[in-house]
């Protein structure tokens, strides 16, 4: 008779389902994981400890790389903590355009998650429409920041310039026939706002596309249905934010209950689920979809309407324009100034969190009153996702960890800091 | 210059006050209030009943802090200590921010006494309310000694477990009670703790792949550490008014700040 023992099994860091750098050790009794272990830390930088090391405007290009698929949500939660302790407040049009970039992003995210889930899961076709959509959101940031991810485009005061008059358009060549290039750039002849307009009017057409690939397909939900499963007190005693906290019937979402910058202005319903399933976060996140459209159509007609500074007219913390700087002595000592030692921040400590589309992202940013943060810790969100994961994925089967990890939407960037 | 207004969703002042009154009464007085900015609301705890504190807080019906929302550590070693010296500034002046001062262990001499607060580590809790949609900051610092200890929350909220093994990595804060008090971020076998003030921002060893031994090899690092930008602290008279309105400061309690 042979001995019957429980078997260990590594997961990644190699695996395509690892979402990046996970290395899980699994205790497997069969085909039944008895215990998840997650390593993490494969992707860790010390981002925190280098923003330490360096004036509070240079980290702002380090939150992009924390969540590397929401970028500007993690760039505002920094920004906003610095301009919590200064005790200035952006302009009303760099707060709605900062919301409106909040929900590209979200969108973003949540597109590169569907088509990550669904590919790890067995939908293959769904992959390619999320990043048909995706492709155009990242013409957004490309057209605000000249970046098509890391985009460094919120800084404290304001956001880095205004929406411009033109989009990039595709330029002719081998790979596409003329009236391709032309049926391409035809939403790009106008400004920014044309364009995201145009994205709003036919996105909701493509999520509607999504949902009937999988909202009912019967292998969908033999994968999700019942899997993973989180009652909402685990959830909130998990640490649990976001879709995962929402999917288990929490109501909670930071833009509703304790909204920053202009989210007490915009009209939108937050989704809530009933099981706490994968399935349940799935339909949170399409809603969600739907949501942060509508949210960005708002922000779209707002800013059509109403011109004015992006960036507060303040010396000491935005620099001045470059023209200015021509002619002008004091524009030039005030530019070196902020460019070479940075601002100094009074004394203190505060915490901002914004609903970045995996969770709360909170940035905790204490100030000694020197030019750069004394200590600065990121609140990831995936973190504490990740940490529940050994308690969703215990008696279940081995290919439902890979549904758990998709459905948890785990970035290493930020969880690894 | 104006104080930001409080999270929008903030209720009247008065019931702002009530509840930090809450807060205080639901842990037996066992937390004092510190100086936070408007509509944020922080408390020092003592060490030694962190577990029993946040366990009410946890359960009074009034507070229900249900959700841990971060958990972080914090070293004090060289809080308000700038590394710009204008003393043995040189004619050319480059010099003068070029060697990250407070990195070493050792102090530079003219450093001032107390170069060693007396309380040096700090874990820092981050709860949230869901039910009265409030969020509080609770401190407390570690005994003096090394290593620093403190009580383990796990038994209060489950997600504090990779939290605290962060804080323990990160800063070599044990945390008692901990069922699996692993290092998390940093590689396997890694020695140190990293966020520790005196860890120099560049390391110890780097790492590379050694031909001959046929394996990777650690080595002392080789490159000279450097600071581009010197931390400056400046007196600026536009917060005056922010920072005194602010009931204590925020700083730990005794610094020893120099600002010159």
């Amino acid at each position: 008779m042979a001995e019957i023992r429980n078997f260990t099994l590594n997961f990644g860091p190699q695996h395509p389902a690892a979402h990046g750098v996970l290395r899980l050790v699994l205790e497997m009794d069969g085909e039944v994981v008895q215990k998840a272990d997650p390593h993490v830390g494969l992707l860790h930088r010390g981002t925190e400890k280098l923003a330490e090391s360096k004036p509070f405007n240079q980290s702002i290009g380090y939150m992009d790389r924390l969540d590397y698929v929401s970028m500007m949500c993690n760039e505002h939660a920094y920004v906003m903590a610095i301009e919590k302790l200064l005790g200035v407040e952006a302009p009303l049009r760099a707060q709605y355009i900062r919301v409106m970039f909040d929900e590209i992003t979200r969108i973003l995210n949540h597109l590169m998650w569907l088509g990550a889930h669904g590919l790890d899961i067995g939908a293959m076709t769904v992959f390619l429409y999320a990043f048909r959509e995706r492709e155009d959101l990242m013409d957004c940031y490309e057209a605000v920041s000249g970046t098509r991810m890391h985009a460094t485009y919120y800084r404290p005061g304001g956001v880095y310039r205004d929406l411009p008059e033109t989009m990039p358009k595709y330029a002719p060549s081998k790979f596409r026939s003329k009236r391709e290039i032309d049926r391409l750039n035809e939403a790009r002849a106008g400004s920014l706002l044309d364009f995201i307009q145009d994205f709003t009017d036919r996105f909701p057409k493509c999520v509607d596309e999504y949902e009937t690939l999988l909202t009912d397909n019967r292998i969908w939900k033999q994968r999700t249905v019942n899997i993973g499963v989180l009652s909402p007190e685990r959830a909130k005693a998990l640490s649990c934010s976001g879709p995962v906290l929402r999917g288990s019937g929490v109501v909670w979402d930071l833009r509703k209950h304790q909204p920053y910058e202009v989210y007490d202005q915009v009209d939108f319903d937050i989704p809530v689920g009933v099981n706490g399933d994968c399935y349940d976060r799935y339909l949170v996140r399409v809603e969600e979809l739907r949501q942060s459209n509508r949210i960005i159509r708002q922000c779209v007609d707002w800013l059509r309407r109403n011109p004015g500074p992006v960036m507060l007219d303040d010396r000491k913390i935005a620099p001045p324009r470059r023209v200015e700087m021509k002619g002008d002595m004091e524009s030039l000592i005030h530019h070196f100034k902020l460019f070479t030692e940075g601002y100094s921040v009074p004394a203190g400590e505060t915490y901002a969190a914004v609903e970045a589309p995996k969770g709360e992202f909170g940035i905790w940013l204490v100030s000694d009153g020197a030019n750069k943060p004394y200590r600065l810790k990121a609140r990831a969100p995936g973190f504490p996702h990740l940490a529940a994961m050994d308690e969703m994925v215990r008696g279940h089967m081995l290919a439902d960890v890979v549904a758990v990890i998709g459905t948890i939407d785990i970035v290493f960037g930020e969880i690894d800091r | 210059m104006s104080d930001p207004t409080p999270a929008a969703a903030a209720p009247a002042p008065d019931r702002f006050a009530q509840f930090a009154a809450a807060i205080v009464d639901a842990a037996n007085g066992r937390v004092t209030p510190v100086g936070a900015l408007p509509g944020e609301l922080a408390f020092d705890v003592e060490a030694d009943v962190i577990v029993e504190v946040c366990a009410a807080l946890r359960d009074d019906p009034r507070l229900r802090f249900e959700v841990l929302t971060d958990l972080s550590g914090i070293d004090y070693l060289t809080y308000g200590r700038d590394e710009w010296n204008t003393h043995d500034a040189t004619g050319t002046g480059f010099s003068r921010g070029v060697a990250g001062r407070y990195r070493a262990e050792a102090p530079p001499a003219d450093a001032p006494a107390a170069t060693t607060p007396e309380r040096r580590f700090a874990v820092v809790y981050h709860l949230l309310s869901i039910e009265a949609n409030r969020r509080v900051r609770l401190r407390a610092y570690c005994a003096p000694g090394e290593p620093p200890m403190i009580d383990s929350v796990v038994d209060v909220w489950s997600g504090a477990n990779w939290f605290e093994r962060e804080v323990f990595d990160l800063f070599g804060v044990l945390f008692r009670g901990h069922p699996d008090l692993r290092r998390i971020l940093t590689d396997y076998g890694f020695i140190g703790h990293p966020f520790r003030k005196d860890f120099p921002l560049i390391g110890h060893v780097e790492v590379r792949y050694d031909p001959e031994k046929r394996r990777v090899v650690y080595e002392p690092v080789s490159i000279e550490a450097r600071v581009l930008v010197p931390r400056v602290i400046r007196d600026d008279h536009r917060y005056e008014a922010a920072l005194s309105a602010r009931s204590a400061p925020a700083a730990p309690p005794a610094p020893g700040k120099p600002n010159g």
